[in-house]
């Protein structure tokens, strides 16, 4: 479920307007009937969860036991339990290292390194190197993860033979580093997509006259590209780093572990709550995890309407 | 003239390591299925296909695609059914509440993820007694996926022109009929894009099956390709070799089919 969003223009109301007229005639009736199933899913698989999460949260629910068959209220004891966890605020700590490095850093940079040097590309290199980058983003997740597995295998793994170098174990000696790494590989399409079609909106004439009036690579790129694309960065910044924030991949390749060296706050409810059968402890930290996606998601959709 | 060329050596200097870093993690896969006796390293394939029998010989690997198959048809369908329907709606009738009503699916499909609900979701199953259905899965999963879906199918409802819609009904067709043979031809892309989006997000997740599915026979080839290569003991490198391949295959072939047939173009945030 780590989908998203939509293009600017969806909002553009007055498009809408002038195609909203009731062609067919389906009247109101109707078109709420239309409406009925799809909302009655949403309202039940996603939006009744969302609000129980804060009633959990609340309560002493586990998986197994007393509590399980009457569970209780216990107040804010859940929070307060979670923000005196010296657990939880590494798992805090690992998720911001997680989304900075992976996200902020890795996919951003990278992506628009690739955008930028293939800008006036065509041809074979150029549709040789997008189509690896999207293949890197399109496989199945267990798939991938299961490849880096083998990639940094501590025996014979492909890196150390690369390396040349016998029993180095990048998830055991680097975990995190070795998450951030793979992130950055597998979601880095995302942006460069992104950046090809903000570059494909800067004007050829601006950069031409820059570069006529002396400037190096570096000023071109401050003065005349980031200009132009200062809505996308930040558009891109804002959603990969919900979808990175939400993303339950790095269980697949270290399960948390070692130590919990790698147990971001997606890993840790799902060790907590799942594994631990604490479900309303669990609730707790979800709880924490929807107030930064809607902290993030309001900014995203401010930005949006800002652009109109 | 030095410079320059400096400059282009920089330049492919760049793009190798580039073309090596994404390159790398793959060749695994392109390898080890036609490899006699893989191991974790990558060696030139001997072009073997001894190694697909182990697929045959595992009692769950073609069940679990067969399953990936089912939950992914079954979400699409279901997704392209309601958020077309929705959509059009939405988009041709001016309901009370409309705009809010919107925007706050919008809101919802980008904070609540499967990570931000999975524990209520679980909790929901067990009540449900949705544990272990596939129906139950499919139908979650559809909720999960709806909000973004009728989003792109409304943008897509919106640029299509009414008059077909008019003319169809001043011949005295019934709304019914102009939605089924007026409206629906006239959007067939982006039905389809919805459903290869749907279909792609299906195949994919493996954190829903993980956690709503115990019976490994109900499971898709995400949770079991997961369980062969955690599972204790030696990890079968020929069958995650060979499973892995054919787990990745349909969505690179739906990935070549929609970048061929709609080009790929890039629409805010289509991710899987």
């Amino acid at each position: 479920m780590a989908q998203a969003t939509l293009p600017p223009e969806v909002l553009d109301d007055a498009k809408a307007r002038r195609y909203s007229a009731d062609a067919a005639g389906l009247g109101r009736l109707r078109a709420g009937a239309f409406v009925a199933p799809a909302l009655a899913l949403i309202s039940l698989f996603l939006v009744f969860p969302a609000l129980w999460v804060l009633y959990l949260g609340l309560s002493n629910y586990r998986l197994t036991g007393a509590a399980a068959a009457a569970p209780q209220s216990v107040g804010f004891d859940n929070f307060v339990k979670a923000l005196t966890d010296p657990e939880f605020w590494n798992s805090t700590w690992l998720t911001f290292e997680f989304v900075l490095g992976s996200a902020v850093i890795g996919q951003v940079v990278l992506g628009f390194l690739l955008a930028w040097i293939m800008r006036d590309r065509t041809g074979p290199l150029k549709r040789i190197v997008e189509g690896l980058v999207i293949l890197a983003w399109i496989l199945p997740s267990a798939v991938v993860s299961f490849l880096w597995v083998a990639l940094l295998d501590r025996d014979d793994g492909t890196l150390n033979t690369l390396l040349h170098s016998q029993d180095f174990a990048p998830l055991l000696d680097h975990p995190m580093l070795s998450i951030i790494v793979f992130n950055t590989w597998r979601g880095a399409a995302f942006s460069m997509m992104l950046y090809g079609a903000a570059l494909g909106n800067v004007p050829p004439s601006h950069l031409e006259s820059a570069r006529l009036a002396g400037a190096s690579g570096w000023q071109q790129l401050r003065d005349v590209v980031f200009p132009h694309i200062r809505g996308h960065v930040l558009t891109n910044l804002l959603l990969i780093s919900l979808w990175t924030f939400n993303d339950f991949t790095p269980f697949l390749l270290t399960a948390g572990g070692p130590d919990g060296k790698t147990e971001v706050l997606a890993v840790h409810v799902y060790q907590v709550a799942l594994q631990g059968g604490e479900l309303g402890y669990g609730a707790a930290v979800s709880t924490v995890i929807l107030l930064i996606n809607l902290v993030v998601a309001v900014f995203y959709l401010r930005l949006l309407r800002s652009k109109k | 003239m030095t410079r320059f060329v400096l400059h282009r050596i920089g330049f492919y200097v760049l793009i190798a390591v580039l073309l090596a870093f994404f390159t790398v993690p793959l060749l695994w896969l392109a390898s080890a299925p036609f490899t006699s006796d893989p191991t974790y390293q990558v060696r030139l394939p001997d072009f073997t296909s001894e190694n697909f029998r182990a697929i045959l010989d595992n009692p769950y690997a073609l069940g679990s695609l067969w399953n990936s198959v089912v939950l992914a048809a079954g979400t699409a369908v279901l997704v392209v059914v309601f958020a077309a329907l929705a959509a059009y709606a939405l988009s041709r009738v001016r309901l009370p509440g409309r705009d809010a009503l919107l925007y706050t699916l919008l809101l919802l499909s980008s904070i609540i993820t499967g990570t931000a609900a999975m524990v209520p979701l679980f909790q929901l199953a067990v009540e449900l007694h949705l544990i272990d259905s596939q129906l139950g899965l499919i139908l979650i999963m559809t909720g999960g996926l709806l909000p973004a879906a009728i989003f792109m199918m409304k943008d897509f409802m919106d640029s299509t022109p009414k008059s077909y819609e008019e003319s169809a009904r001043v011949f005295g067709a019934s709304p019914l009929q102009i939605v089924r043979h007026v409206v629906v031809p006239l959007v067939r892309p982006g039905l389809a894009t919805i459903a290869v989006w749907a279909v792609a997000n299906v195949w994919g997740n493996f954190l829903m099956p993980y956690l709503l599915l115990s019976d490994v026979e109900k499971q898709p080839a995400a949770v079991i390709m997961y369980t062969l290569y955690t599972e204790g003991g030696q990890a079968n490198i020929k069958l995650l070799a060979t499973f892995g391949l054919l787990y990745s295959v349909p969505v690179v072939l739906m990935y070549l089919f929609v970048s061929k047939k709609y080009g790929f173009r890039f629409h805010g945030g289509i991710k899987r």
